[in-house]
């Protein structure tokens, strides 16, 4: 594979190689040592077009640990108006010698159609409502590590699951791990057909937590809201989000994630957030840049995640 | 003209095929049946084992003209028409300007005219400047030369509106020709809403959004005595409602087009904007329920849905692309693979492309009839052919079958006896 477009078409055995490099790197991070000689001399550009401070912040700190010139271009969509295309794009990166693009975007597909035609290898950091696989990596590598495995758990992912990438990259990563994934979330905002992909469907959070492992939530944006797809938030807040009560439904050792950032009082409860013991979303962030250094590595070092 | 004598072919009948041979003189058919002489001069074309079928109709197409010629242009589609041995094209009004206004009308059918290889049959819009606003002005647009109404590739959304151009269209005998996509439903969507569309993240058109407006409009016909066409039907369900429309004996009439029976929705795999189409293509039972559509009669034509697009409107993110195929060069090719998959006999594919769409349109074409002009299409069922987009004859190159290899090759296209392709 030349590309991380999606975690769509890989298999277990290139996630968990990939999941067990990440490791490494959680252990050297934490060590204070770096290996800036890995991905010197190679180029690394941040091209977003949707703002992210998180992610992109993590790629950049990913890429410098590891020895990598890194550009930041943050293109605003006011450019993209005065009719510069992605393909305009594309031929500007190919000339700049760009080794690895880590490209986010607001539309579905935008990544695939960059890496028809650059010469660098494209790391999806989210696609419109596509995929986010590096999100879904380091959700797993943080489930790995606290839960001790990463198969035979039961997982739900709840709220948004619509308009979410984090959401569906996390579903078939978990799925394709030999996980339990369970959707919950108002009909307005599960997916038509989602069963298809091998998820069991809730609308209620008493009965989708009822035993799990982890319960995951996603960020519900406002403009939901304006479009009519939950009446308000808090009504959205007092069947959805996660609490220290609907928490209770889940196993004692349930832990909590959430991709951030958090709207506390929506989604999630911030009792719930900023409790040591079962929230992980701080684990995340960390995860994050270790996953991230794994994917630069694997990319840099040529086509050997596919065998 | 020289005369023309064909010999050894199977002519495209009303019956069915026959063996025989077809003379042409002055531009149209004068004798057809076995033994005819050989008049003097007359240019002989025999075709073992292959078909001489009347020019093809085809009931509904884009052109780019005007407004888009960066797309495609009378010229550049006459060209592509021949090859397809397409020899009448009704011209959607949804151009810029759109074909709103009389002079508009007759200049369509002026540029067909100075083609010389193809008719162009104009539509007229259904409301002013297709904006589904206010109603066009039929009765002028009908004097002009109009053969319908239509907003091209916009559904009429209002029911308020819907019902006027269907009840004042009736009073001059003219049908409106409905996108069928409810609105509402349809903006902002990409594919058809389901299991893939999920999978790609992308924001999903219910299939329900085609029945329900077909619905609406059966009704809408139903009170105003009008006349409605669905253009480019692409569900199992639409036929079901359109089906029992035409048993109850209402003016309902429909098409579709070679993507909708032939493809299915897996063709968006990997976000493969030349198969992004309004309507979008459909999971897999919906293109099974075409074909049943299709053999059983509730289907009147096949069209090629022609909409030209250049590089610039398809290389683009999916939801960003502009929908629509090139689809005149393939029309019969993509069409003849269904006769070959036994899905559809011959006779009943040849009727859908040639007679079906003359009788819809009005218009002296689409029979190999004594005195009928002679437009014909010569093609061999069993010629191999691969479809390669950046190839195609005309200018529009955004087929949804680039690399598709294909059985039924068009020898020779000819217009009012004169050959212009093969």
């Amino acid at each position: 594979m030349r590309h991380l477009l999606g975690i769509e078409g890989l298999n277990p055995v290139a996630v968990t190689a990939m999941l067990d490099l990440a490791e490494n790197y959680v252990l050297l991070n934490r060590s204070g040592k770096t290996q800036r000689d890995l991905l010197r001399g190679r180029t690394l550009i941040n091209l977003f077009f949707e703002d992210s401070t998180r992610t992109r912040t993590s790629f950049e700190l990913a890429g410098k640990r590891l020895g990598a010139d890194v550009i930041n271009m943050s293109v605003s969509t006011s450019s993209v108006s005065k009719g510069e295309t992605l393909l305009d794009t594309a031929a500007t990166l190919n000339a700049m010698n760009c080794d690895l693009l880590v490209v986010r975007h607001n539309q579905s597909g935008a990544p695939a159609l960059l890496a028809q035609k650059v010469e660098a290898a494209v790391i999806n950091a989210g696609d419109g409502m596509h995929e986010h696989p590096t999100q879904a990596l380091l959700d797993a590598l943080t489930i790995r590590r606290r839960k001790g495995r990463i198969d035979g758990l039961t997982i739900a992912i709840c709220g948004d699951i619509a308009h979410s990438r984090v959401a569906r990259s996390n579903l078939l990563l978990l799925s394709m791990l030999g996980n339990q994934v369970r959707v919950v979330g108002p009909p307005t905002l599960i997916p038509a057909e989602i069963a298809s992909l091998g998820v069991q469907v809730y609308h209620d959070m008493e009965a989708g937590l009822a035993g799990a492992d982890i319960v995951m939530a996603l960020r519900l944006q406002k403009e939901r809201m304006n479009k009519g797809l939950v009446p308000s938030a808090r009504e959205f807040f007092a069947f959805y989000g996660v609490s220290a009560e609907k928490l209770a439904f889940a196993k004692p050792d349930a832990l909590v994630m959430h991709p951030g950032p958090m709207n506390r009082g929506v989604e999630i409860d911030s009792a719930v957030a900023d409790d040591s013991v079962r929230s992980v979303i701080k684990e995340q962030v960390e995860m994050g840049v270790a996953v991230r250094m794994a994917v630069l590595d694997t990319l840099a070092r040529g086509p050997i995640w596919n065998g | 003209m020289a005369d023309t004598l064909f010999r050894k072919v199977s002519l495209s009948m009303p019956e069915g095929l026959v063996a025989g041979e077809l003379l042409v003189q002055d531009g149209k058919i004068v004798d057809f049946g076995a033994g005819l002489g050989v008049p003097e001069g007359a240019a002989i074309i025999e075709a073992e084992g292959a078909i001489l079928a009347p020019g093809l109709v085809d009931i509904r197409a884009s052109l780019g003209e005007p407004g888009y010629e960066y797309r495609e242009t009378f010229a550049s589609a006459a060209r592509a028409a021949a090859a397809g041995g397409i020899t009448s094209i009704a011209v959607l009004p949804d151009s810029n300007p759109a074909i709103d206004n009389p002079a508009l009308v007759r200049l369509i059918t002026s540029r067909g005219e100075e083609t010389g290889s193809v008719s162009l049959i104009p539509y007229a819009a259904a409301t002013r400047g297709c904006q589904g606003e206010e109603l066009a002005e039929y009765g002028l647009l009908k004097r002009a030369g109009a053969v319908g109404f239509s907003d091209g590739t916009k559904a009429i959304g209002s029911a308020r509106l819907m019902r006027r151009a269907l009840s004042y269209a009736s009073g001059f005998g003219m049908r409106i020709v409905q996108h069928p996509e409810d609105t509402e439903l349809s903006a902002g969507g990409a594919a058809t809403e389901g299991a893939r569309a999920t999978l790609m993240g992308l924001p999903g058109i219910p299939a329900a959004a085609e029945a329900i407006m077909v619905a609406r409009d059966i009704r809408l016909a139903e009170l105003t005595g009008g006349a409605v066409h669905f253009a480019h039907v692409s569900t199992g369900e639409a036929c079901t409602l359109i089906r029992r429309a035409k048993d109850r004996g209402l003016k309902v009439t429909c098409d579709t087009a070679p993507p909708y029976f032939d493809l299915n929705e897996t063709a968006i795999g990997d976000f493969r904007t030349y198969a992004k189409f309004s309507p979008p293509l459909r999971v897999e039972a919906d293109r099974l329920a075409i074909l049943a559509a299709l053999a059983d009669g509730t289907i009147d034509a096949i069209a090629s849905d022609h909409q030209p697009r250049d590089a610039d409107d398809k290389r683009l993110p999916f939801a960003e692309a502009a929908p629509g195929g090139a689809g005149l060069a393939t029309l019969l090719a993509v069409t003849l693979a269904q006769v070959h998959a036994g899905a559809l006999t011959m006779a009943q594919v040849l009727a859908l492309l040639t007679a079906g769409p003359a009788a819809f349109l009005g218009i002296e074409a689409g029979r190999l009839a004594k005195g009928a002009p002679a437009d014909l299409c010569l093609f061999d069922p069993h010629r191999a052919w691969l479809v390669e987009a950046g190839k195609l004859p005309g200018k529009a190159q955004n087929t949804p079958f680039d690399g598709r290899p294909l059985e039924g090759k068009v020898i020779g296209t000819w217009k009012t006896g004169r050959r212009f392709f093969g």
